[in-house]
């Protein structure tokens, strides 16, 4: 497998070019701009996120790369060759793309194993079969086969997408929320179950999701997608930790704003206590900021410094997510192992233990 | 992976991207053209009225028109007020009441709908005259002799007219209003019932009001198809638009003359279709399915009530269908011989001939169109779908109208130029062929099988295209292996529902058809006209048989979903 990626190694530069790079695209929904200027590389066997609210533009980015959507500005290359440009494109049927969509899209008139040789047209019967077959047993479908895709459940309709879409050995999977038609353990099982597979394969990916568990999951780097454009490109312990906007921060994770301000370029004082942070902020200081607190920098310590009441609570097993209120009307989000146990109203002692400190320039007016 | 392809596009790279810019304009372009091929007999009745045409205008304005204009606002005006009667009350007997038979009126209240108003009125004619069953039986029981001892209501009168197409056409309002009522939210009905308002409050505050976007639409489609009968007012000598028009123009030889009245119908059918656009936008927020279906409170009746309520749905089905089905059989088994003739199987032959062909253009080309707006979607084809679908509105008349003014334009064309440089007579090439009629088939028709089409085609996830095409099957082929094998059931429909209908068109067909040609339809007709009524009996005997096939694809439409879709004939 390894040994095909050199195939373009009559390239005088050693740096292996990326399968898919899109330059600074901009494309309408309707006649609403729906995608700003994007531009975003993927190098080979590398799986990518976008990852966004519904109506961001991350799915009109998707089928412009497949093919069905045209270009304003910038274009499209896909293994050096440019697909899509502004008035042209390659249609979809020889980009050599593979697709895997939310409602699977499979051909409900055909059996499984019509379905995964769809993409095989000028394949002979033999050649056909054999992929055929090897593509349902690494997929563990063999048994299904003949079965027709209504006789199927969720996760098997899911193996025999994702199945179709590989087995004409496509450039490049796009993959439209893959999985938000299962229930929430499938969905995790097959989250996994996928992304292993894309990796021994060295499958390369593009995925669309507003669920930052897949996103999690899948992608090596996800790109935060909002009003069109990409907020910020990264892997998903960073946009956790150190998510660049407010927009990232309050869309990624839990988590509540603190108001505050800074009062030496590594120090924030809040209503809450100060808080030191490891790196220096570079802002003014007495700048007006928010401070950003995930569920998990909120300790519970019967010492702790701050007294609050438990206003609801949410119990999910191995843990427990609290929301509590300070005397101040201030709201946290704390996540206690699930032993410490309170209930509703009850006082709770707790400290903040942020390592480091995610802080955001405070609008004027808030 | 990926070892095999990686240099798949080199080479070809311009080459395709060129290809793919003619690719769209193909499919958008076409159904372009397509669409203006539709619209254009009325672009052409238009022009052409508004060409001198030397006094006709004046003389008709002098003399007839305001006539023809009043006499269809009267048969308009009555049957407007028939259908809704005969639709909301049946419609709301069906689904708000408990009786006995019930389930069975629910689809015998569309059987009329098989029945074309010319047939109809033949068969009251036949019924109602005075050597027919009803006048014998009174004279018989009265003892009166001759016409001077009493009378009789002339069924070939305005009234009449009124009468026989109230009859056929009011399941247009009753199926509407029907889906309408099923839909009203249960919630608000027995909130209603229970602020202490009675069956007939609710339904005149409540019911009524909610359905009333739905039953105008209804009347509406009705409306259309009463501008649009030739048989029944030619029969009865109604002298509506319709009948001046074909008058003018067969009868005085003015095709400009017939333009003119065509112009006016046209006043007409704008007003029409935007009653009928409009109340569909409101009914579209009047009436949101909910999600689940919940059976109605049902008022359970009983005794006289139930007596009532059977007695109310049973009429129009008696009526409008099995009362004219009786007296067509009766006179088609005396006359069979008669009628079974080798020049009637040639008629049959015609008919099914040019009814096959016009279903399968209106369908091919319904597929061509929509399917394109899926691939391109955009405004401009979204209204050249629009426009290119009015030809339903249009009465067959006007269409025909629109329809010879061009192709003679062609044909003189042509054969002047051959004249001039080859000294020889192309003849006609379109204008009075079968062309002409099955131009005006798929014109009339396209609405229908362009509704089904599309309907089909957006129950299908539009990731199913981008799955077939992303496993390299281009836009057609795609349309073909798996659009095609999963929307074959609404295609079916759709083609049985147009071949129908032109199986029962009269006035296009009537004022296109070739020298000596005839169909079922022209058949009937023409003996009819000459008094020959029993002759006729076979043919639209036949005709309403053929009716019942998209009657019954609806009652199973309705036994099958009980929530079912509005008017699917119109």
């Amino acid at each position: 497998m390894k040994s095909t990626l050199i195939a373009n190694s009559d390239d005088p530069l050693a740096a292996p070019r990326p399968l898919l790079e899109v330059r600074n695209i901009s494309c309408n929904y309707g006649l609403e701009r729906a995608v700003f200027d994007l531009s975003l590389t993927v190098h080979r066997g590398e799986q990518v996120c976008l990852l966004g609210p519904s109506g961001c533009g991350k799915t009109t980015v998707l089928r412009a790369i497949a093919g069905f959507h045209p270009l304003l500005t910038g274009e499209i290359c896909i293994n050096d060759q440019q697909v899509s440009a502004v008035g042209a494109m390659v249609p979809p049927e020889v980009r050599r793309v593979g697709m895997v969509f939310q409602d699977h899209a499979l051909f409900p008139h055909l059996s499984v194993r019509q379905n995964v040789a769809s993409g095989l047209r000028s394949f002979s019967a033999h050649e056909q079969k054999s992929a055929v077959d090897d593509m349902l047993d690494r997929m563990g479908l063999s048994r299904h086969a003949e079965k027709y895709p209504h006789e199927l459940s969720g996760g098997q309709q899911q193996r025999v997408a994702l199945a179709r879409a590989l087995v004409p050995k496509p450039l490049l999977l796009l993959m439209d929320e893959p999985f938000s038609n299962l229930d929430q353990e499938l969905r995790e099982h097959m989250g996994q179950e996928v992304s292993d597979m894309l990796k021994e394969n060295g499958i390369t990916c593009v995925m669309v999701t507003h669920d930052q568990n897949d996103a999690f999951a899948l992608g090596d780097h996800v790109a935060v997608m909002a009003d069109g454009a990409i907020i910020q490109w990264d892997t998903p312990y960073n946009l956790y930790h150190q998510p660049c906007t407010y927009f990232v921060a309050d869309f990624i994770g839990n988590g509540i704003f603190l108001a505050g301000t800074i009062s030496t370029p590594t120090r924030v004082a809040t209503s809450l206590g100060d808080l030191e942070s490891d790196t220096n902020l570079e802002m003014k200081v007495d700048a007006s900021i928010e401070v950003l607190i995930r569920p998990d920098d909120v300790v519970h310590d019967p010492d702790g410094p701050i007294r609050a009441k438990v206003h609801r609570r949410a119990f999910k097993g191995a843990e427990i997510m609290y929301t509590l209120r300070t005397a101040e009307g201030i709201t946290l989000l704390a996540l206690f192992p699930s032993h410490a146990n309170f209930e509703i109203s009850d006082e709770v002692s707790v400290r903040l233990a942020v390592d480091h400190l995610v802080v955001f320039e405070r609008e004027s007016e808030t | 992976m990926a070892s095999v392809n990686t240099n798949l596009a080199g080479s070809h790279r311009h080459e395709q991207l060129r290809r793919s810019n003619r690719y769209v304009n193909w499919w958008s372009g076409g159904a372009l053209l397509l669409a203006a091929l539709a619209v254009m007999p009325v672009i052409a009745v238009l022009l052409f009225a508004l060409r001198d045409s030397g006094d006709i205008w004046t003389h008709l304005v002098e003399t007839a028109l305001f006539g023809y204009v009043e006499t269809t606002l009267w048969l308009m005006l009555g049957v407007g007020l028939s259908v809704f009667i005969t639709g909301v009350s049946t419609a709301w007997l069906v689904t708000m009441c408990r009786f006995p038979g019930r389930k069975l009126f629910e689809w015998l209240l569309l059987l009329p709908l098989a029945i074309p108003a010319y047939v109809i009125a033949y068969a009251y004619t036949d019924f109602l005259e005075f050597a027919g069953p009803v006048q014998r039986s009174l004279r018989a029981v009265f003892g009166w002799d001759s016409m001077q001892d009493y009378w009789f209501p002339n069924i070939r009168s305005l009234g009449g007219a009124i009468l026989m197409m109230g009859l056929v056409l009011y399941p247009y309002v009753y199926l509407l209003a029907r889906s309408a009522f099923l839909e009203q939210s249960v919630n608000v009905l027995e909130a209603s019932r229970m602020l202490g308002r009675g069956p007939w409050r609710t339904f005149s505050t409540v019911s009524l009001p909610t359905a009333r976007p739905a039953i105008a639409v209804g009347v509406s489609l009705a409306l259309m198809e009463t501008l649009n009968d030739y048989g029944t007012v030619d029969f009865f000598s109604v002298y509506t638009m319709t009948a001046g028009l074909v008058d003018v123009w067969l009868g005085m030889g003015s095709l400009a003359g017939g333009a003119q009245i065509a112009t006016t119908m046209l006043v007409f059918v704008v007003l029409l279709i935007m009653l009928e656009r409009m109340s569909r936008r409101h009914q579209k927020l009047y009436q949101q399915a909910s999600s689940r279906y919940k059976p109605l409170p049902a008022y359970q009746l009983g005794g006289l009530r139930a007596g009532a309520a059977v007695t109310v749905c049973a009429l129009p089905v008696v009526a409008g269908f099995l009362v004219p089905v009786l007296v067509l059989a009766r006179l088609a088994f005396i006359y069979f011989d008669r009628s079974w003739t080798p020049d009637f199987q040639l008629y049959v032959f015609n008919s099914v001939a040019l009814s096959v062909a016009a279903a399968a253009i209106a369908l091919a080309i319904a597929l061509f169109v929509a399917y394109s707006r899926r691939l391109h979607g955009g405004k401009i084809l979204a209204l050249a779908t629009r426009v290119a679908t009015l030809g339903y509105a249009v009465p067959g008349a006007v269409l025909a109208v629109g329809i010879l003014v061009p192709f003679a334009a062609f044909d003189n064309t042509v054969d002047a130029l051959l004249r001039k440089y080859l000294g020889i007579s192309s003849g006609l090439l379109l204008s009075g062929t079968v062309a002409a009629v099955l131009f005006a088939y798929v014109v009339r028709f396209l609405a229908i099988a362009m509704g089904q089409v599309e309907s089909s085609l957006e129950k299908v996830s539009p990731s199913m295209d981008m799955a077939a095409r992303t496993l390299g099957y281009r836009a057609g082929q795609t349309l073909v292996r798996y659009h095609l094998p999963l929307i074959r059931g609404g295609m079916l429909t759709a083609a049985m529902i147009v071949f129908v209908d032109c199986m029962k068109e009269l006035p296009a067909t009537l004022l296109l058809r070739p020298f000596n040609f005839d169909t079922l339809a022209t058949h009937v007709y023409e003996f009819a006209s000459d008094e020959m009524l029993g002759e006729a009996s076979l043919g639209s005997l036949t005709i309403v048989g053929v009716g019942l096939i998209p009657v019954v694809l609806l009652s199973r439409m309705i036994s099958r979903t009980r929530q079912t879709l509005g008017a699917s004939t119109g």
